[in-house]
């Protein structure tokens, strides 16, 4: 499972700065939906793939990557050319298959730990409202680090439920991963405090949790 | 020098450590003890990931009830499962984040980056996703996260449990080239041999703190 995440690289696109590159995504992603004529959006199109060869992304992660949201796309393309015309089931195609492989562009080519400041930094003047950027960082990174630990415990768990013949039970297999979810939480919340507590205020350590077995 | 002053923990209305009292100033110490003897509650309390219900936790002259933030620079942990303590997704940006509110240059974190990842042959994993890696180097990682923060004392709670033979060898070698203080909980009896000192735990209570042959002698002997 590779996630979209960061492809290591040294083109013209990866060391553009993080910002730079949401900033045109944001751009593109709005012009494609003011644009409609199918001659434009092809044109789109190309030129995001031509931004995949500078960037160097091999077509076969890239394609990998796609996957799933092309098939959901290819519904949505039959649905409209059923329901609607060919013209708009065109247009959905070129918009989104343009649109998509930028996305995952601009997440091949930026670290994680470059997006979470990106975050950190246009969320920073919300703090004076009582909302803490740090934290909400934190929060986005882990739920990317821990999406492929929840799916080996999902994997480990169904194969555990299957041994004891018990794959057709709903509550055999979700009533473990909850509970085992949960101890990975408190366990992650102990090894950030452990690690340095970048994220919450300044205070006495562990008074919170004295009485804490 | 880590010292306990009469220290006991309760939780839920339950003693989990009695009146412990010790100065742990030797340079490799081992805890051992059957589950739920107290040791994990007596590890977690080195580091101000607890506080005691009672008595007081000294990391050099650091109460942990008041300075938790200094204690934890000084005392690192390594938890039993990586997974649990690798936070960000690539291997170098996880090592980056506890560095992260000293703000350093870029250059100088890349380089503390690389010295931490030359240390365990790491180096070709600097932009590997950590969920690639196997348990043996998502361990280093682990190890490896928490002293480039230059800690002066390192915990580990039971960090060869869930390895294989090999990668229990290397974690094990990696701790023996470490020039810090390292308390070690463990039930990895032959991991403590070389060690100065090893701490039995029963029921709560110290049962044996001695040299490893006649502590680990008095474990086994209370487990059988």
């Amino acid at each position: 499972m590779t996630l979209g995440l960061h492809l290591p690289g040294d083109s013209v696109i990866h060391r553009l700065p993080v910002g730079w590159k949401i900033g045109c995504l944001l751009l593109a992603s709005t012009g494609l939906f003011l644009v409609s004529d199918p001659a434009w959006l092809a044109l789109a199109l190309a030129g995001v793939a031509i931004l995949v060869i500078v960037a160097r992304i091999p077509p076969s992660v890239m394609a990998r990557q796609m996957a799933p949201a092309l098939v959901i796309l290819a519904i949505l393309v039959a649905v409209q050319a059923i329901f609607a015309s060919g013209r708009e089931a065109l247009e959905l195609g070129l918009r989104f298959g343009a649109l998509l492989p930028l996305a995952c562009l601009v997440t091949f080519t930026s670290r994680v730990s470059d997006m979470i400041e990106f975050i950190e930094r246009i969320t920073a003047p919300l703090a004076r409202i009582g909302f803490d950027p740090a934290a909400v960082a934190l929060a986005l990174t882990l739920a990317i680090r821990f999406i492929p630990v929840l799916f080996q415990l999902m994997t480990e768990i169904r194969d555990a439920q299957r041994a004891r013949g018990l794959e057709r039970s709903p509550l055999a297999f979700f009533a473990p991963l909850l509970i085992r979810t949960l101890k990975m939480a408190h366990e992650v919340s102990e090894a950030i405090e452990a690690r340095g507590d970048p994220a919450p205020p300044d205070g006495p350590a562990g008074r919170s949790r004295a009485n804490r077995k | 020098m880590i010292e306990l002053r009469d220290v006991s923990h309760a939780f839920d209305g339950r003693m989990i450590l009695h009146d412990v009292h010790l100065r742990l100033d030797q340079r490799r110490i081992g805890v051992v003890g059957a589950n739920g003897s107290g040791k994990s509650t007596f590890a977690r309390l080195l580091n101000g990931l607890l506080v005691p219900t009672q008595g007081r936790v000294l990391v050099d002259g650091l109460d942990t009830r008041t300075d938790g933030k200094a204690v934890r620079r000084a005392v690192g942990f390594v938890f039993q499962n990586p997974d649990s303590q690798i936070v960000f997704p690539i291997v170098s940006e996880d090592l980056a984040f506890g560095l992260k509110p000293l703000r350093l240059p870029r250059a100088e974190l890349d380089a503390r980056i690389d010295a931490a990842l030359r240390r365990y042959g790491m180096e070709r994993y600097r932009d590997h996703p950590c969920h690639h890696l196997s348990g043996g180097e998502k361990q280093l990682l682990a190890l490896s996260s928490v002293l480039i923060m230059e800690p002066r004392h390192v915990i580990l709670d039971e960090p060869t449990t869930l390895l294989d033979l090999r990668n229990r060898n290397r974690v094990v070698e990696a701790l023996g080239d470490l020039p810090q203080r390292i308390i070690v909980v463990s039930h990895d009896l032959d991991l403590f041999r070389d060690f100065d000192r090893v701490i039995v735990f029963d029921g709560g209570r110290i049962v044996a703190d001695d040299d490893p042959a006649p502590a680990l002698a008095h474990y086994v002997s209370l487990m059988s």
